[in-house]
């Protein structure tokens, strides 16, 4: 047996002698997958985050002209005043980048992808072709998403939930035109990405799993990452078609979304179709993408919070159940985000009902990872402070979902402040913390180098400091009434007494964003100058650590390692380690839980 | 130039990120450059985890100290005192949930940060401790569902009321209309397609073929009688907008091809609303800082800006355009007799046609 697995492995080896092309660029090596995936959901990363600091300078001095504008912007900013058409241009597009390009295919891609086949004990994903067709349709709809900010007329500016009309009718405003077909298109490209990639994931995990890996010696990551791309399956092509109608809508006539619409002086053809559908439609897709945005953020959680705590994660079975629980009700409450869009208040009553029993799995993970903390040994690198963090966020943020998820609450505060605060904290900030924890933490898996902690720690707590600052205050202004989406709040005197709060937010967005440079020097300077790493630097039990740290396409030399125990046997009594890897087999008379 | 600043000043941040770094690396023996938290970073860190609860809380209380009077505004209709009750019930849930989970989170964070002698405690699990904080907050869900319900058919349900006002609420790109429906109390048949006639005329598209529009009466500005059931239908015609009346816990979405509805009935005058003490404060507030605005103003040449008097505000509250961040209609409400007395001094639709 074990010499058919060297034979099998020194053909690899053979078969791999790789050209720069195959290794670099078309590369089938989920590992190489994983890192484009990564680098190149950084870079539109940092395009949202810049995007977001320009709209923010503008909310805060919303009369003052900035050099910056000029310069970036061009002829949308004469003399360094903002546009109002661009400042719909950069919010649409900022939530656009972050939610897809960022959150989803750079937090889940690279993550499912670098530690899928790694951690359930593969040579590679179930297709290494799937795959990087998967990475490509995602670089190719992100040079659509960017090529869309150069047309003549601006990008898409409707919102990133693009609701028709407006996102329709270019004569409603410019974004709705060239920049609008664009950034369809570009969607339509990046579900298929993600539908292919998700596939490939669900199949891997449960055809590929190394002997002994049951369902339920599982990490918690790979559960989350498993779920998460059932989700997608089960959601992403909902969107297509609500892109699909609205392209029909706009390019060949039909009326899906569309009646009765009067505008420029003009009464359009027009009949029978109805905004709400799509509203429906979008959704649908529209909050299971929140669950697909933070899954993952949580599995990683789960690991880097067990392993540096080094003690099992708290209740694995409830965590497992509060994932699927989660992800079953992610697909039932979309119509919270409708409550006041003209549907049947009746529907609003069940979402109602549906949408806060959601939070009951999530209490049960907050208490779990709070509870993994307790008596525990905590050893504080980067990654954990992240993750530490992530709880922090995902309470916060989580909490004001009561109020927004409860229908009656929903009607003052719905598309106000309130609502950009929360989200941001319980998906965009939380979620992105997440990335920064697995980054942090599986970097020397993926470049065989450490990154310098102290940066690490510099960058943690002026991100946690400055994400708080910025977002707390914003359910103030939300509470007092302000809408989001305004260009400016100088034309409502009532709001005068929120301005000085706009610019204290502003103050802490941009340091938050300088703060971030911090870490892209980090990253580059330790992927070419940083410590070379040990092999399980962590000390960690999950299979990637049993890996070579040089990098091949098969994974492991020889034989993959068989697995005979769950993986957190973090300090358990009897063993002289506080951690026993999942590669080792039960001492004699080592009793297994039974998870 | 500023291209060339900002490149100075990106380069200054790498170099001076650059040397930190380096100077951080020579203060440690040359051992202990591992990059894996050692003990006296978790010392360091453990301790700042607890810094930062602090950080928490006072951000809260001087959030609350500093801006807790823009929170929402006295309640200006029949249903708004209800809303305010679930709201504070609902946030001091969450505010207690929030203080003691942060604190629990970061404390223990501090407690345990690790060193070479400590050995985690192996928990696994224990069913009881996952059943009561499965229970516990299943409870307090379902006693919050349940009144938010209540209160929600409460204000949804628009019941047939003979006696109610009703009014049409109008968008379109960048402004608002409202149609009162005249002495039947019942609105004409309206399309867009009829926007056209009579020269334009013919603001909200009625149809002139159905004799209940022409005694209709379309304005600018809203007036509505205090302590009369108002029922709203509201239409667009070119894009989704949203009818947002903050002070009286009032937002419906205006969606062409369809009719939305939402009903309230106003308790304060105008007039009575800018004696209320909180809004007297708040618009002195406002005032103050618009007379600081004015001096930069005045000393750049510029006129100042007019002294602010308070007036209830319908905004748009959903994306529609360039000028969505201007779309409003002043909002006043009156006794009876005024509203009627206005009233009868507009046009109808009959009469705007001639």
């Amino acid at each position: 047996m074990s010499t058919e697995l060297i034979h099998e492995h020194e053909d690899h080896g053979h078969h791999h002698k790789e050209t720069f092309i195959t290794k670099y660029v078309f590369s089938q090596d989920h590992k190489m997958i994983a890192k484009q995936y990564l680098i190149t959901g950084l870079f539109m990363g940092f395009i949202g985050i810049a995007m977001s600091l320009l709209f923010r300078l503008q909310l805060a001095w919303p009369e003052k002209p900035f050099g910056i504008f000029e310069v970036l912007l061009g002829k949308w900013a004469p003399d360094g005043v903002m546009d109002p058409n661009v400042y719909l241009a950069l919010v649409t597009i900022h939530g656009t980048i972050m939610v897809f390009f960022v959150l989803t295919a750079g937090l889940s891609g690279t993550f499912s992808n670098l530690l899928i086949p790694l951690q359930i004990g593969a040579r590679d994903m179930a297709s290494g072709l799937l795959n990087m067709i998967s990475f490509w349709l995602f670089f190719v709809s992100c040079t659509l998403m960017i090529a869309s900010l150069f047309v003549e007329a601006g990008p898409a500016a409707s919102g990133w939930t693009v609701y028709p009309p407006l996102s329709a009718l270019p004569q409603a405003q410019p974004g709705s035109g060239t920049g609008m077909t664009l950034w369809l298109v570009s969607m339509a490209v990046f579900i298929a990405s993600s539908l292919l990639g998700s596939l490939n994931y669900v199949v891997t995990v449960i055809n590929l799993r190394t002997k002994g890996m049951t369902m339920s010696r599982l990490p918690l990551t790979i559960w989350a990452f498993f779920v998460t791309a059932i989700i997608g399956i089960v959601s992403f092509p909902v969107l297509l078609s609500a892109a699909l109608l609205l392209i029909m809508d706009r390019s060949f006539g039909t009326s899906f979304f569309l009646s009765d619409i009067f505008i420029q002086g003009e009464v359009l053809h027009y009949q029978g179709g109805s905004p709400v559908l799509y509203e429906h439609l979008f959704w649908f897709l529209g909050h299971p993408e929140v669950y697909i945005v933070l899954l993952p953020a949580l599995g990683i959680t789960s690991e880097v919070l067990a392993t540096n705590a080094r003690k099992p994660i708290f209740g694995y079975r409830a965590m497992v159940a509060s994932i699927l629980g989660i992800a079953f009700l992610s697909t039932v409450v979309w119509g919270h985000h409708m409550f006041i869009s003209g549907m049947n208040p009746f529907l609003g009553s069940v979402f109602t009902f549906t949408t806060l029993l959601i939070a009951i799995p999530s209490a049960v993970k907050a208490f779990n990872y709070i509870t993994t903390l307790w008596k525990g040994n905590l050893q504080l690198n980067p990654a954990m402070l992240f993750s530490i963090g992530l709880v922090s966020t995902f309470i916060s943020g989580g909490l004001t979902g009561i109020i927004l998820g409860d229908s009656t609450l929903d009607i003052n505060v719905h598309d106000t402040y309130f609502v950009v605060a929360h989200f941001h904290l319980v998906m965009g900030v939380s979620a992105l913390y997440g990335l920064f924890a697995g980054v942090y933490h599986w970097f020397p898996k993926m470049f065989g180098r450490m990154m310098n902690k102290n940066l690490g720690y510099i960058h943690f707590w002026i991100t946690a400091i400055c994400s708080y600052g910025v977002f707390f205050p914003m359910h103030f202004i939300g509470m007092a009434g302000l809408p989001r989406r305004y260009y400016t709040n100088t034309n409502f005197p009532y709001f005068d007494d929120l301005a000085n709060i706009n610019v204290v937010i502003t103050v802490f967005a941009l340091t938050a964003g300088a703060a971030q440079i911090v870490f892209l020097y980090n990253f580059i300077h330790s992927m070419f100058y940083g410590k070379q790493t040990d092999q399980n630097p962590w000390r960690s039990n999950t299979l990637e650590w049993t890996a070579p740290i040089e990098h091949f396409h098969g994974n492991w030399h020889g034989e993959i390692p068989h697995v005979h125990r769950w993986a957190y046997d973090y300090s358990k009594p009897g063993s002289d380690d506080d951690f026993i890897p999942q590669n080792i087999p039960l001492k004699k008379g080592e009793e297994e839980l039974q998870h | 130039m500023t291209i060339f600043l900002t490149l100075m000043l990106l380069v200054l941040v790498t170099v001076s990120i650059w040397q930190v770094t380096k100077i951080l690396e020579l203060s440690q023996p040359k051992q202990k450059q591992t990059q894996i938290a050692d003990d006296n970073d978790n010392q360091t860190q453990g301790k700042l985890m607890f810094a930062f609860l602090i950080f928490i809380y006072i951000l809260t209380i001087f959030s609350f100290w500093k801006w807790g009077d823009v929170l929402l505004p006295t309640a200006a209709s029949d249903h708004g005192p209800e809303y305010d009750n679930l709201m504070w019930i609902t946030f001091s849930v969450i505010f207690f949930v929030q203080t003691v989970t942060q604190a629990l989170l970061h404390y223990f964070s501090y407690k345990y940060r690790g060193s070479g002698i400590r050995k985690a405690f192996f928990l696994a699990d224990n069913d009881k401790l996952e059943a009561v904080w499965t229970i516990i907050p299943t409870i307090v869900l379902a006693v919050l569902i349940l009144y938010g319900l209540y209160t929600w058919n409460d204000i949804m349900y628009v019941e047939e009321n003979e006696d109610a006002l009703v009014v049409e609420l109008y968008a379109q790109q960048f402004n608002w209309k409202a149609r009162y429906a005249g002495e039947d109390n019942v609105l004409g048949d309206a399309n867009v397609r009829f926007l056209q006639d009579f020269d334009g005329k013919n603001l909200v598209g009625i149809d002139v073929t159905d004799p209940n529009g022409l005694d209709d009466i379309v304005v600018q500005e809203l007036h509505l009688p205090v302590g009369k059931e108002i029922n709203f239908k509201m239409r667009s015609q070119d894009v989704l907008h949203s009818a947002f009346m903050p002070h009286f816990r009032a937002q419906m979405n205006c969606v062409p091809g369809m009719i939305t509805e939402f009903a309230f009935t106003p308790i304060k005058t105008t007039e009575q609303m800018r004696m209320d003490p909180d809004m007297i404060s708040k618009v002195r507030k406002i005032n103050k800082i618009r007379q600081a605005n004015s001096k930069d103003l005045i000393a750049n040449g510029e006129e100042a800006l007019e002294p602010y008097v308070f007036d209830y505000l319908l905004l748009c509250n959903k994306i529609c355009g360039a000028s969505h961040y201007n779309m409003q209609m002043k909002i006043i409400v009156e006794t009876e007799e005024e509203f009627n007395k206005w009233l009868s001094s507009q046009q109808t639709f009959a009469q705007f046609i001639q």
